[in-house]
């Protein structure tokens, strides 16, 4: 992939800006719950464990795991040259919370299920996309 | 999960007794209302009836803009072309998938607010998308200041725009974890060549080797080209009517056993439980707690093929063989040929009749069950399963239809 590949890119509203443009200080945020400390993806009014009403952003550590990936080899949009790696990783302090994602600085062919992998982030405009890259 | 309901199972009020279809094919170039008209009075006419008869409507995914070619006819537009009087009318993509449609037209005939219903699903997406990229995909390409939203802004800024992309994330954890091979996967495209080539109205019917299988272009691992079905033209008709309505009708009606709704898991493509099954894991739970027939008990399955690893997933889900096992399970091809255990997709599916989203793969069950199906005629089924969506999106219905 090119240094700054070509983006679509997301529309931020105030529900969302904390993941969008959480990576200008470098930190991937995720909705959490006070109540019950369960962290909140996509971003939801309340917390879907306890149903409390108190959340708010939070940054995680960056560390997550690859759970399945496909090397994308279909030029979809022109200046995203394939091959290309996207992937489902799931963040390391809840699993079940995950993104789908790229993963950079990485061959292709050594990308694999289970593989560690820690955020970096592309910023665009007035959004940062969180990208991951095998943890060092 | 699912528990055996104890209550009537209302859907076996409606049954099936009329289909129609349009033309069929790559690029016909006629409007996607004038496609829908022939195949709704093909249906209206195939039932006995004519459309003062039709007092509801039903269809998938309604009047929509985007993508090109997706939204073929809305409710009213076909209303007001056959001028019809309704009582009860639906249009929608927030369904169990295509097939929800039907369901819907189920319930309405069940509790009485129409007796005989017109469902459709018109796609044209091979003449919108003209010689640009895929139709189906929601890439959004509305120029440099288009910004996504809702779930597609966790997808399209990874270069994520296709359900090719997302279906294949599932396919490699189904690899995996189970050690499914290409080679497996090619056998639910292969089928559908093989049982193409018997149906005229097919899209490809020329035959298709492992061999080319393996060698064509990767579109997202390990998903290729044969992988994912074909951008077609074409309407689909079905006539659901009250089963107490059907005396007198030109066909013998084909009865709803039981249909499966379900999701339980998240309905979201990222965010599902199991990356290896996906919402018709419910659906098809659902659909066999209503019911005491058993997988063993279906004599043909039209399993939805967007992809065709999401007929993989619904082999499994309705319980052909066991979660994790259909890979094995349709490794010679044998199971799923048209004299097999299951024979599967019969009129070629999606992958190589043409894409015409759930309703095609409805339209060859019915057929099936009315001994019609000519040169791929299955011998004497008596039980059918349609099967549509993948993803967070599944609705199925068992019929049947006892000679």
């Amino acid at each position: 992939m090119a240094d700054k590949p070509f983006r679509v890119l997301p529309r931020v509203t105030p529900e969302n800006e904390h993941f969008w443009r959480g990576g200008r200080q470098g930190e991937l945020r995720f909705l959490r719950c006070r109540a019950c400390a369960c962290y909140i993806h996509p971003p939801a009014p309340l917390c879907p464990r306890c149903l409390s009403r108190d959340v708010a952003p939070e940054a995680v550590s960056g560390r997550a795991r690859l759970a399945t990936y496909t090397v994308n080899h279909q030029p979809w949009y022109p200046g995203l040259d394939p091959p290309y790696v996207i992937a489902i990783v799931e963040i390391e302090e809840q699993p079940d919370v995950r993104l789908m994602t790229n993963i950079v600085n990485c061959e292709v062919d050594r990308v694999e299920i289970g593989m560690r992998v820690s955020v970096t982030f592309e910023e665009h405009e007035d959004v940062w996309i969180p990208l991951f890259e095998p943890a060092s | 999960m699912t528990e055996a309901v104890e209550t009537e199972v209302l859907e076996r009020r409606a049954a099936i007794t009329g289909i129609g279809q349009s033309d069929v094919g790559r690029r016909l170039h006629r409007s996607p209302l004038a496609l829908t008209v022939d195949a709704c009075l093909a249906a209206i006419k195939d039932a006995g009836l004519t459309r003062a008869d039709i007092d509801g409507v039903a269809t998938y995914p309604g009047n929509m803009d985007t993508p090109p070619g997706f939204s073929g006819a809305g409710v009213t537009e076909v209303q007001d072309a056959l001028r019809l009087e309704l009582n009860w009318y639906t249009g929608g993509l927030e369904l169990p998938a295509q097939l929800g449609s039907v369901v819907d037209a189920c319930l309405a005939v069940a509790c009485g607010l129409a007796r005989h219903v017109l469902c459709f699903r018109t796609v044209w997406e091979a003449t919108a998308q003209g010689d640009k990229g895929r139709a189906s995909v929601m890439s959004g390409m509305g120029g440099g200041s288009y910004r996504a939203g809702g779930f597609m802004q966790w997808t399209l800024p990874f270069g994520a725009p296709s359900a090719a992309n997302w279906i294949a994330c599932y396919a490699q954890r189904h690899f995996h974890e189970y050690g499914t091979t290409r080679r497996q996967l090619a056998q639910i495209a292969l089928n559908a060549r093989k049982n193409a080539a018997r149906n005229p109205k097919a899209i490809y019917r020329q035959p298709m080797t492992l061999e080319e299988y393996l060698a064509v272009r990767m579109i997202s691992s390990p998903l290729c080209l044969y992988d994912c079905d074909v951008p077609a033209d074409g309407s689909t008709a079905v006539i659901v009517s009250r089963a107490d309505s059907t005396s007198g009708l030109r066909r013998s009606p084909i009865a709803v056993e039981a249909v499966g709704t379900a999701i339980h898991g998240r309905p979201s493509w990222d965010q599902w439980d199991d990356l290896t099954t996906m919402a018709l894991r419910d659906a098809a739970a659902m659909m066999w707690s209503r019911t005491d027939l058993r997988p063993s008990d279906v004599d043909v399955a039209q399993l939805y093929d967007g992809f065709s690893f999401i007929t993989m997933a619904w082999l499994e889900a309705l319980g052909f063989c066991g979660k994790g096992q259909s890979g094995p399970f349709v490794e010679d091809g044998s199971r799923i040929a048209l004299d097999g255990q299951v024979p599967l997709n019969t009129n070629g599916g999606q992958l190589s009749a043409g894409r015409l989203h759930g309703y095609g793969l409805l339209h060859e069950a019915c057929l099936q069950l009315w001994g019609e199906g000519g040169d791929r005629q299955v011998a004497g089924p008596e039980v059918a399963v349609a099967a549509s969506g993948g993803g967070p999106l599944a609705g199925c219905l068992l019929l049947t239809h006892r000679r």
